[in-house]
């Protein structure tokens, strides 16, 4: 019907718990910066990831990318990884603080090259009902 | 410039085959979706159009103007329909109508009577078949 570009996208949960510090603060820098999320204990949160992949739509399928290796690709790249974890403890964030812009960008780059088909355009990763994060990879 | 965005509903039915491929093929690639008797879903149909607010009403565009549009060239032809069966853009195995196609269909449909007004200019179409999964189309040829 058409060879333009089109976009298909995806949400998933992903519950995990996660303690933002920097070690290059103190802690009462620590502590002002990052409030509440500074609890040493940590705390959890129910995120959605949503990627959207583009890329022109296949004859064949009407699809730009078929979702059930799409879903296969989050669940080995990403779901298996992170969901009923501490992020802290993830190698990923070992020199980073498990911040949802940082865990937006890993997992962009996590499934960037681990598309069944199109490209990915953008990973959006909501915390809470009322913040989101969104990366497009640069 | 603005982008605004308006919202509807419309419930369909569907299923997905390609009549080149044997059914083992067809029930490979769209699993369930192959199912020729259909199923069906509750479709969101998300309209964004781009413009500058007019200096005396402050709108981008008339609101209701464009859910007046969205009825006219899509919901009145989509809604408690079977999209294989009941849409030119997909009737007689022409194309499937996966969300992507939906998406790319609504667009054209809206294209011309958006950009034709005068004022904004359509900039993306996005159809959710469930809240999880939705697919977008910005123009291009």
């Amino acid at each position: 019907m058409s060879s333009g570009k089109a976009y298909f996208g995806r949400r998933v949960g992903l519950s995990a718990s996660h303690r933002l510090h920097c070690d290059a603060l103190s802690l009462e820098e620590n502590r002002a910066v990052y409030g509440k999320c500074n609890n040493p204990h940590g705390h959890g949160h129910n995120y959605v990831v949503e990627v959207l992949v583009g890329g022109t739509v296949n004859p064949e399928t009407g699809m730009v990318v078929n979702l059930a290796a799409l879903d296969e690709a989050l669940r080995t790249k990403v779901l298996e990884r992170f969901d009923h974890t501490n992020l802290n403890l993830d190698p990923l964030f070992l020199n980073q603080a498990p911040t949802t812009e940082n865990l937006c960008r890993v997992v962009f780059e996590l499934l960037k090259d681990a598309m069944p088909a199109g490209e990915l355009e953008c990973v959006r990763v909501e915390e809470t009902e009322n913040n989101f994060f969104e990366y497009y990879g640069e | 410039m603005i982008f605004l965005t308006r919202r509807a509903t419309f419930s369909a039915s569907h299923y997905y085959w390609n009549d080149a491929w044997t059914e083992e093929e067809n029930e490979q690639v769209f699993g369930r979706c192959a199912n020729r008797n259909g199923h069906g879903h509750n479709y969101t149909l998300e309209v964004t159009v781009a413009g500058e607010p007019d200096p005396v009403t402050g709108f981008v565009v008339d609101l209701k103007w464009l859910k007046d549009v969205m009825e006219r060239d899509v919901l009145a032809d989509f809604d408690h329909r079977h999209l294989n069966l009941e849409l030119p853009e997909f009737a007689a195995g022409k194309l499937i109508p996966t969300t992507e196609n939906i998406a790319i269909a609504a667009w054209k449909r809206l294209e011309g009577a958006v950009n034709g007004a005068g004022g904004a200019r359509l900039s993306r179409v996005r159809v959710y078949e469930t809240p999880e999964i939705f697919a977008e189309f910005r123009g291009g040829a």
